[in-house]
């Protein structure tokens, strides 16, 4: 306290001015970013010093909340993510195949481009990249135990099918699958990589309670010994702050494997995805058709 | 200073210290406020006089030393100390008596320490302190908790005695942090810090600390209440309402 003897603690310099308003922005809870930027440029006093803060802060704070934003075109969110991220202020939609360029301080999506082929993973990888994405969903949540159904379930997979698992597990979620490694691979015999994230908010600052549930799944694609590594990390956060301030912290990590005995066979022979696309048309129709039968 | 205080409500009560200490580097004339309106956890020194446990706050401290309620000597020693009034001092040493046991019997284990001071009108204020460490290290003796704290703060403004009755004010603030680790669930982590107050008009013919302590009682038990029904609720609820969970499962918080 001042009872050091009245002694004027040391002036910060500038900079470390700009560290502390840095760590608070980052710090600040899910969905809360704007009114932490409010309080800290008002105790901070100096525009300057703040906007320096700032441009560090909210891309970090953006990409590790997944923040959704609204597409100008309204085709969807892009979610703001390291895995999509081109440069600072571009980042993919890998489902639409465009680029969005975000105001990270405004938390908006200024404009759209269409990405261009460097950006794209290739047609082979992209292939992998729409039917493994609701894999690595569904099994670590066991709803994938037996073999065949596995089999049915990675046929009738699509990226659509994640979008849909995901409207009906989250009333607000968004989610992408990005290709992270190999993703210019042209055929078989390279490993590759791919993200899932899922990133669903709910704000509710009337009611003092704000909260985020972000899913990064990573499937590791083994070319060798035809095995996916699937890695799960689960982050929740919820905050209520009437008359107090209580914080749910919670993450899970989990992982799996699955040897792909059967895909192995098919792909060498093959060389070429092309049969796939019908299989895959023809056996969703029967999956939807077999649904639609046995529910209600 | 009404920002710093918003941003204190914000920044998750496991940053508290941090967050204070950011806040006073860049807003130095508010420190005084901020040190005030601000809970931090709570520290514990060792009496080294009765080899007992004794609790930190602003109350019991002079300069850069704090006053043990056991021993009523201030560690580090420090000359000229101030002193509560003989007569205080007697219903200090009362009140840390009985509040013990109370701890023990409440949270059987945990440090409590209660300081008692003259009040510049007339009356005098009497501050509660409860420290009770749940890790399975310390005192968690069920061993369900990987860290876990539960720091109460209670401040009782006691009036003058008028016709045989005192007015009583009485501030209580809970800190609570609990983390639970383990392979299936991860690491789950929960922290928060309420405030209530609450004022009583009581007769004295049971004495004060008697009127105190059921009020301290009966605060507990209201934000304890609080803390488990309303702030974890409405944290669940938000889990809920971001994935509900699949019908027919029950969402339980480890």
């Amino acid at each position: 306290m001042a009872d050091g003897g009245g002694e004027e603690p040391e002036e910060l310099s500038d900079k470390q001015k700009a560290e502390i308003a840095r760590w608070f922005l980052t710090s600040a809870p899910a969905g809360e970013i704007q009114y932490v930027a409010k309080d800290v440029r008002s105790i901070l006093g100096d525009d300057k010093i703040y906007e320096l803060a700032a441009a560090e802060a909210f891309p970090v704070y953006n990409k590790t909340h997944f923040i959704a934003l609204q597409m100008p075109d309204r085709s969807g969110d892009v979610l703001i993510t390291t895995y999509g991220e081109l440069d600072k202020n571009n980042y993919l939609d890998p489902r639409t195949a465009q680029v969005a360029t975000v105001d990270h301080a405004k938390q908006v999506c200024t404009s759209l481009r269409p990405a261009n082929d460097e950006e794209l993973p290739s047609a082979y990888v992209e292939e992998f990249r729409r039917r493994i994405g609701p894999m690595c969903l569904l099994l670590p949540l066991q709803h994938l135990k037996k073999e065949e159904d596995t089999r049915e379930k990675l046929r009738g997979s699509l990226d659509a099918e994640l979008s849909k698992y995901v409207a009906e597990t989250y009333p607000k979620g968004t989610c992408a699958v990005y290709s992270t490694s190999g993703k210019d691979s042209e055929g078989p015999g390279v490993d590759f990589e791919f993200a899932v994230v899922i990133s669903a908010a709910k704000h509710s600052p009337q009611n003092f309670c704000n909260g985020s549930w972000r899913s990064i799944w990573t499937v590791d694609f083994k070319d060798d010994t035809q095995i996916v590594e699937i890695k799960g990390k689960i982050q929740v956060v919820a905050h209520y702050f009437e008359e107090g301030n209580v914080q749910l912290d919670a993450k899970n990590e989990c992982k799996d494997s699955t040897i792909f005995q059967d895909l192995r066979r098919k792909l060498p022979v093959t060389r070429t995805l092309f049969p796939w696309q019908n299989t895959i048309q023809f056996s969703l129709t029967k999956d939807i058709n077999k649904e639609l039968g046995i529910g209600k | 200073m009404e920002a710093a205080m918003d941003l204190m409500r914000r920044i998750s009560p496991k940053e508290s210290e941090t967050a204070l200490s950011a806040l006073m580097s860049l807003i130095p004339h508010h420190s005084a406020d901020l040190l005030s309106q601000v809970d931090l956890p709570l520290q514990v020194c060792m009496d080294n006089v009765l080899m007992k446990e004794f609790i930190l706050c602003e109350y019991n401290r002079d300069a850069d030393s704090y006053r043990s309620p056991w021993s009523n000597v201030y560690f580090p020693p420090l000359e000229d100390g101030t002193l509560p009034s003989n007569q205080l001092r007697k219903l200090e040493i009362e009140a840390n008596e009985v509040f013990t046991v109370y701890c023990e019997q409440y949270y059987e284990g945990g440090v409590s320490s209660v300081y008692i001071w003259d009040d510049d009108s007339q009356g005098f204020v009497a501050c509660f302190l409860i420290k009770k460490d749940g890790s399975r290290t310390a005192d968690g003796k069920r061993g369900y908790l990987q860290e876990g704290s539960w720091d109460a703060i209670h401040v009782i403004e006691v009036g003058l005695e008028e016709e045989g009755r005192a007015h009583y004010c009485l501030t209580s603030t809970v800190m609570l942090s609990l983390t639970t680790e383990n392979k299936s669930s991860g690491t789950f982590n929960l922290s928060g810090s309420i405030r209530r107050q609450m004022t009583l008009d009581l007769p004295i013919a049971e004495g004060h600390l008697c009127n105190m302590g059921k009020m301290i009682e009966e605060m507990e038990g209201k934000l304890r209440n609080s803390l488990d029904q309303v702030y974890f609720g409405k944290t669940r609820e938000m889990v809920c309402t971001l994935r509900p969970p699949p019908e027919g499962v029950q969402l339980r918080l480890p």
